[in-house]
This record gives C-alpha cells, sequence and structure tokens, in this order.
C-alpha cells in the first residue's frame, strides 16, 4: 500500500470498487448466518418433532400457493401476551423440517403456529368455504374451490426426493410408500399402520367430509390440525428451554 | 458484449459476431423451453415453458429485424455518441409498470377494507394478488427506473456510450421477462413465499442471468470512461447491482422438485432460512430500495438544481458506512422470535447505529439545495425531488426506532410496518424516480420541457395527500392493533379476541385505500404529462413563470466538490 492511501484511488478503479464494496457488503451477511449453523444451542433438543407426512407436505404447498404467509405467522414471540393468546412461543425445532419457513410477518389474521386442534374439521371446512359464516369480523378471502379441486399427488414422492437433498431425514421407504401414506391418511379406515409408523402422531381421516375424493381441502386441513401438535409440551419444565 | 464489429458488416446494428452468439443462445433456450414445456409436471410450468420459448424466439426476430433496418440505412441510432434508446423504454417501462403496480396495491387494499372483493376466485385473492403488488412496485417500478436511470447516469458522468451493442437492449427486455414471469406465476400460484423473492427457481436463473449481464454492461461502461473519476452516483449503483447479485443468489438457494417442476424447496431449513430471507429482505430494501436509488438522488438534484453536491467527504463516508451497516440489520425482522437473541441484539444495534449514514445521505441530498432554495417554489420537479429526500430521511428515522425491541414487540406484525414500508416506498422511491422521470423525459426526447409544470404540481399535491392519509391510518391502525392485542382487563385476562381487533381495522382499511387512490391518480397524472411531453405538447397556458431547464448538454456533469 502506498504511504498516503487517498480515497481517490478507489474512485479511478472501477474493479478495486467492486471487490471492495463486495468485501464490506459480505461481513455483516456471514458474521450472522454462519454461526447459526455452528452453534449447536441455536436448535432446542425437543422430542417430537418429525418430517411432514405427505398429505401435510401436500397441504402446507397449498397454504404456500395461496400465500396464506402473506397474513398469518406462524411464530409465537415469547411474549406473555402472545404465550396467552397462542400458547407456549415457539421453538427454533418446531421449524427444522421447515423448507422454507412459514413464520410471516404480518398478523391481518391470526397466528396458526398452534392452530392444530384449535378448531373441528368441519369449522375449517366452512370457514374456507365462507369465513365470515364462522367470524363474522374475518377479512378473509374464501376458498371455496379447494373443496372441490382433487388433489394433484402424482408427484408426492418427488416432493420428499427434493426435501431430502437439502437434508430432511426422509429415507426410499418415504418415498415409496408417499402415495399409498398419502391416501392412508386422508381415507377413512385405511390401513395406517405403515403411516404411523412414518409419521407418529399422523392424524388419519377424511378431513373435507366428502370421502368421495381426495381433494385440495383434505390435505390443507390436515396440515392445520397439526400445525403445533408435535411437541408435548407438557413433558417438559420451563427451564428446559433455558440455554 | 456485442462492442467489436463482425468484419464486413461495419454497420451500427448489423449482426456482429456477439450478436450471432445471443440469436445462438436464444435459439437453444428456445429449444430448452419447448422441452420443458412438453414434458412440464404441472400447467404452470407448461404455461411458464412455452411464454420464455415466445419469449426467446421474439428476440431472435428482434435481432433480425435490428439487421434489416440497418443495412437499409434505418437503423436506431448510429451506434455513436449516447445510447439512449434503451433508457427511453426503460422510463416508458417504468410509467407503466408503476401504474399497474399501484393500481394493484389499490386492489389489495380494497380487499382488506370490503373482503367481498376477492371474489373467492383462485386467480384474484389477496393471498396471489399482495406479491402481485410487491414485485410490481419494487422490481417493475423501481427496477425499471433503476435500469433507465443508471444507463443513462453513466453514460453522462463517464462521457462514455454503454458498453455493448445487444447486451443493454438484453438486459431491458430480459427484465421484462422475468417480471411477466413472476407476475404470471403469482396469479397461477407459482411462489417459494420469500417475501420479496417469491418468483420460483427457473425465474431466479434467468434473472442472474439477466442481472450479471447488466453488471458487466455497467462495468464496461466505467471502463471506457473518460472521466478519471467515477462519479458518486455510480458507487451507489455498482454496490447496488452487485450486493442485489449476491443477496439474490444467497437467498434462492432451492432445491426444485423435479426439473420440469414448477415448485422447489428452500435449502436451508427454519431458523437458517428465516434469517436469510430476512438478511435478504432487508437489504432488499437497502440496497435495492436505497442505495439504488441513492444513485438516483446523486445524479438527479444537484443536475436539476444546477449546483454541485454539498459535501464531497460526506458521500465518502455515507456510501462506505451505509453499505457496510445496512447488511447487519435482517434480524431486526425476527425479534422475540425463535432466533437466537445474540442475532437479534445484532440486528437491533446495527439497525439504530444505520440512522446516521442514512441521514448523512439525506444531508447530502438536502443541503445540495444550498443557494438554491428558491428553487422549491418555481419547479416543482425539485420539489418533488427534495420531498423525496425528506421522506427517505423521516422513515429511516422511523426505521432505527421500530428496530427497537421495546418498540418492535408492539409494532411487529401489525400495519405500522406497512406504513413504514410505504413511507419509503411511496414517499422516496416514489417520489425521486417521479422527479427523475420528469427530468429524463425532455431531456431524452430533446424537448424544450415538459408538457405541463402545473401537473406536476398536481400530481405532486394529490401524490403527498395520499401518502399523508396512507401512513397516518397505518400509524393508528398498527398501533391499535399492537395495544389490543396486549391489552388486559381488570381480572388479568387479554382484553380482546383477535376477531375484535380486525373488526377495528376496517375505518382505517378504507382510509388507506383512499390514499392508495390518491396516489395512483397522480401517477395517471403523471403518466398524460409525459405522454404529452413526448408527444411534443407544451401547454399553453403555462401558470408557473418556471425557467425552461436545459436539456443536460452532452459531457456536462456534475462534480463532487472538493
Amino acid at each position: 500500500m502506498a504511504k498516503k492511501f487517498t480515497h481517490e484511488k478507489i474512485e479511478k478503479n472501477s474493479i478495486l470498487l467492486l471487490v471492495l464494496t463486495l468485501i464490506v457488503v459480505a461481513i455483516g451477511g456471514l458474521v450472522e448466518i454462519v454461526p447459526t449453523f455452528l452453534i449447536k444451542s441455536t436448535i432446542e433438543d425437543v422430542k417430537g418433532v418429525r418430517p411432514y407426512s405427505p398429505l401435510e407436505l401436500a397441504g402446507r404447498n397449498i397454504y404456500i400457493r395461496e400465500g396464506c404467509y402473506t397474513c398469518h405467522s406462524q411464530m409465537i414471540r415469547s411474549l406473555r401476551s402472545e404465550v396467552e393468546r397462542y400458547g407456549h412461543y415457539s421453538l427454533a425445532a418446531e421449524s427444522k423440517y421447515d423448507h422454507p419457513f412459514q413464520w410471516g410477518s404480518k398478523r391481518t389474521g391470526p397466528d396458526l403456529a398452534r392452530v392444530g386442534g384449535k378448531y373441528s374439521d368441519e369449522w375449517h371446512r366452512l370457514h374456507m368455504e365462507d369465513p365470515r359464516s364462522v367470524v363474522p369480523e374475518s377479512v378473509m378471502p374464501g376458498y371455496p374451490f379447494l373443496a372441490k379441486t382433487p388433489l394433484d399427488y402424482r408427484f408426492a414422492a418427488d416432493g420428499l426426493k427434493a426435501l431430502a437433498v437439502a437434508g430432511v431425514p426422509y429415507t426410499a421407504e418415504n418415498f415409496e410408500n408417499a402415495k399409498a401414506d398419502l391416501e392412508a391418511q386422508a381415507t377413512p379406515d385405511a390401513d395406517t399402520e405403515g403411516l404411523m409408523a412414518r409419521y407418529p402422531k399422523a392424524v388419519a381421516r377424511d378431513f373435507d367430509g366428502n370421502p368421495a375424493m381426495i381433494s385440495e381441502l383434505d390435505a390443507l386441513v390436515a396440515y392445520l390440525q397439526m400445525l403445533g401438535t408435535l411437541v408435548d409440551f407438557n413433558a417438559y419444565e420451563n427451564a428446559d428451554f433455558k440455554q | 458484449m456485442a462492442v467489436s464489429s463482425a468484419p464486413g458488416s461495419n454497420l451500427p446494428g448489423t449482426m456482429t459476431s456477439a450478436a450471432w452468439a445471443v440469436a445462438g443462445s436464444l435459439i437453444a433456450g428456445a429449444v430448452l423451453s419447448i422441452i420443458i414445456a412438453a414434458k412440464a409436471a404441472d400447467a404452470p410450468m407448461a404455461a411458464h415453458a412455452w411464454l420464455f420459448a415466445f419469449a426467446f424466439l421474439a428476440g431472435v426476430m428482434m435481432l433480425g429485424q435490428r439487421h434489416i433496418n440497418a443495412t437499409q440505412g434505418h437503423a436506431a441510432d448510429d451506434g455513436t455518441g449516447y445510447n439512449d434508446g434503451v433508457v427511453k423504454a426503460g422510463a416508458i417501462a417504468t410509467l407503466f409498470w408503476g401504474v399497474a403496480g399501484f393500481l394493484v396495491g389499490v386492489v389489495i387494499a380494497f380487499q382488506l377494507a370490503f373482503p367481498v372483493l376477492n371474489f373467492d376466485t383462485e386467480f384474484l385473492n389477496f393471498g396471489r394478488l399482495r406479491p402481485l403488488h410487491t414485485s410490481a412496485v419494487i422490481f417493475a417500478f423501481g427496477g425499471n427506473a433503476l435500469i433507465a436511470t443508471s444507463f443513462y447516469v453513466v453514460q453522462r458522468t463517464s462521457r462514455a456510450r454503454l458498453a455493448g451493442d445487444v447486451a443493454p437492449w438484453f438486459v431491458f427486455w430480459g427484465y421484462q421477462l422475468f417480471i411477466v414471469v413472476a407476475a404470471t406465476g403469482y396469479l397461477m400460484g407459482v411462489t417459494q413465499s420469500r417475501e420479496y423473492a417469491e418468483p420460483e427457481w427457473y425465474a431466479d436463473i434467468w434473472l442472474t442471468i439477466v442481472w450479471v449481464v447488466y453488471l458487466l454492461v455497467f462495468l464496461g461502461t466505467l471502463a471506457k470512461r473518460k472521466e478519471p473519476h467515477i462519479y458518486v452516483a455510480n458507487w451507489f449503483y455498482l454496490a447496488f447491482i452487485v450486493t442485489i447479485a449476491m443477496l439474490h443468489i444467497g437467498n434462492n438457494l432451492a432445491i426444485p422438485e423435479t426439473l420440469t417442476s414448477s415448485k422447489s424447496y428452500a435449502l436451508f431449513p427454519g431458523v437458517q432460512d428465516a434469517l436469510i430471507q430476512w438478511w435478504y429482505g432487508h437489504n432488499a430494501v437497502g440496497f435495492f430500495l436505497t442505495a439504488g436509488f441513492l444513485g438516483m438522488m446523486y445524479y438527479f438534484i444537484p443536475k436539476r438544481a444546477e449546483r454541485p453536491v454539498y459535501s464531497y467527504r460526506l458521500s465518502i463516508v455515507h456510501f462506505w458506512s451505509l453499505i457496510f451497516i445496512y447488511i447487519w440489520a435482517g434480524p431486526h425482522h425476527l425479534h422475540f422470535t425463535a432466533l437466537p437473541d445474540w442475532a437479534q441484539t445484532l440486528g437491533m444495534t446495527f439497525s439504530i447505529m444505520l440512522w446516521m449514514p442514512s441521514w448523512g445521505g439525506m444531508i447530502n441530498g438536502l443541503m445540495t439545495l444550498s443557494g438554491a432554495w428558491d428553487k422549491l417554489r418555481t419547479d416543482p420537479v425539485i420539489r418533488m425531488l427534495v420531498v423525496s429526500v425528506a421522506f427517505y430521511g423521516m422513515s429511516t428515522f422511523e426505521g432505527p426506532v421500530m428496530s427497537v425491541k421495546a418498540v418492535n414487540s408492539l409494532s411487529h406484525y401489525t400495519d405500522w410496518t406497512i406504513g413504514h414500508v410505504h413511507s419509503g416506498a411511496l414517499g422516496w422511491v416514489g417520489f425521486v424516480s417521479f422527479g427523475a422521470v420528469y427530468c429524463l423525459i425532455p431531456w431524452l426526447w430533446k424537448r424544450e420541457r415538459l408538457y405541463s409544470l402545473a401537473l406536476v404540481s398536481w400530481h405532486f399535491w394529490i401524490a403527498t395527500i395520499g401518502i399523508v392519509l396512507y401512513i397516518t391510518s397505518m400509524w393508528v391502525s398498527g398501533i391499535l392493533q399492537g395495544l389490543m392485542w396486549r391489552a388486559y382487563d381488570a381480572q388479568g385476562f387479554l382484553e380482546y379476541s383477535f376477531a375484535e381487533t380486525v373488526e377495528a381495522m376496517h375505518p382505517f382499511y378504507v382510509i388507506r385505500a383512499l390514499g392508495g387512490v390518491l396516489f395512483l391518480a397522480g401517477a395517471l397524472i403523471m403518466v398524460y404529462n409525459c405522454w404529452m411531453t413526448i408527444k411534443g405538447r407544451v401547454r399553453e397556458s403555462e401558470p408557473l413563470p418556471a425557467p425552461a431547464p436545459a436539456a443536460a448538454p452532452a459531457g456536462a456533469m456534475p462534480q463532487p466538490a472538493e
């Protein structure tokens, strides 16, 4: 470096300007992002979190497709009023198989991180058909087409395979049974032994009230009904989450 | 880059070896698209593959048409001097996408006030239109404004013609193709659900290609410059281009379901994915909506006011501190979430520090008016530019306040955030772009002045009232809802159900929508004014005694005061 460095050198050399800019803008991101992969305590050690079943994943993809995240968060903050309204604050571990995350940024509607089991399937059916029939103040769009659209699950295994590449612990067993598991979860009185072994706590029933068809609504309600139900918080003391 | 001519064809606009290479790539791309269309796993992928195929073939035809015109002596320009054709196209695209984006914004604002307007259809519900609005205003309106002005400014301040012959047009049309793919994708439900990065993997790959060519055109033009110094506006444009490339690639790493599927899964999970998304998301604000538009500010304000930039030293400090600090601010979108606390605190700390470089830039912009403050009265275009910087100052003060955890616990998830974004987006990004376009249209089309300065004044006031309605209604609704969510009754129970807080928002959603209507109306006035200017008309009964701003003489440029 020359004895006296002036800014003039950078101003007269576009490549130097480019390289220095790139270095300066790279630092912050590296310092913040890289440690979250390296520090183990970033993700809590809790039992119960498992990858999505094929039907739940299909429902999640519909949730994403319809842009539900634009109005609903799935992230209960560690604030008293939130915990009282929605339940235990969200743990990082609960979204460790979420590609992409669905924490959201806006609550035009309520948080959905623990909506699973809070309402009946029937309530969800009516709510999707016409939200104001069950919540008069709601500004949510109606989604009557979901119940009428058959779910396209020809490529159910492909989704699991892509997620496995991203690190979700799906194996060949999951891929081979993807379609069968999806059908078993949406059909009343189906043989769900394999499904339950692969996806513990999965709930299998006819979610949309129409046993004749596996609809997009079946998948979406199956997803909503499992949200926040995997971790049994009664099994833990609050101190267990202190780092 | 198509700078060298193939032997034997020296006419500008004829097929060079580089142009042949582009044509070959486009044909290869079209063949690939048709194969994917034939094997597509889902209907949106098939539609988009056909769209790509047609666009690539249209590109080949445009190259052919250009060649034929050139050999017959009808070349669009002579290949010397400044390349303003692409800047003109960018200015028109800015106006077009601006109106489209504002219109969708008005529609979704009314949907929130009156949900019946969702019509319960797949294609027009709020969830699908909201990313259409954000992408249309940020990337289509803002992006075209940035591409057009950066191509204009880098030529003038370098005293060099844009690098490349086909390349700048490839950037322009390639970018429009990206916009159309993204927009139609949202309507069909194709989304990654990453805010401000919703387009799926194949659109992201296409944008990466376009963006690299954009960077090369910009750098190539700087390399040809006849000025020893790179002007400060170009530092900001360059930082915008290169940082957006880094953010775009980092945030869009994903595994496609298959190569014929429109669906992909993010590479990283949960907490890391959230952090990467907001590293991107906040710096889309920092580098797309701030650094790029600061480049605009550093050229158009001094140029229009005919004053040098206030402080050269301040612009150096402003530049380096802004780009260094901005990148750290992302985690303030994740306060009190499952993101580790240290990252939240780091994000908050840097967000507060960011106030200083932001206001350094604001001061540099505003004080450039020193000795020319009277122009605020006589030139509504200057007024628009100056007020944009004032809005920049306001929202870059509000941002650090909202990044403080205590404030954020109230403001997060509410409309306060939406109001904050719009004071920046409508006030700063919108107004500085309008000001730049009002400057550019007469300069590019060699008109003595705009059709009507009175209409600029009308635009300014109508849009300003619209912004005020928008941000004040969102302050009230955001703070009200935040307070209602945490209100306790005398027995210590939560006082309001969620539905009650939704009901309380209604009047403010109506006011917000009306504010949006006013902003859109202002933009329509602008389109009319620009259209008449391009047609060469001058409004006779001009009430303002404004001196006609001289068209930019080639080579004359504002220099930093040393």
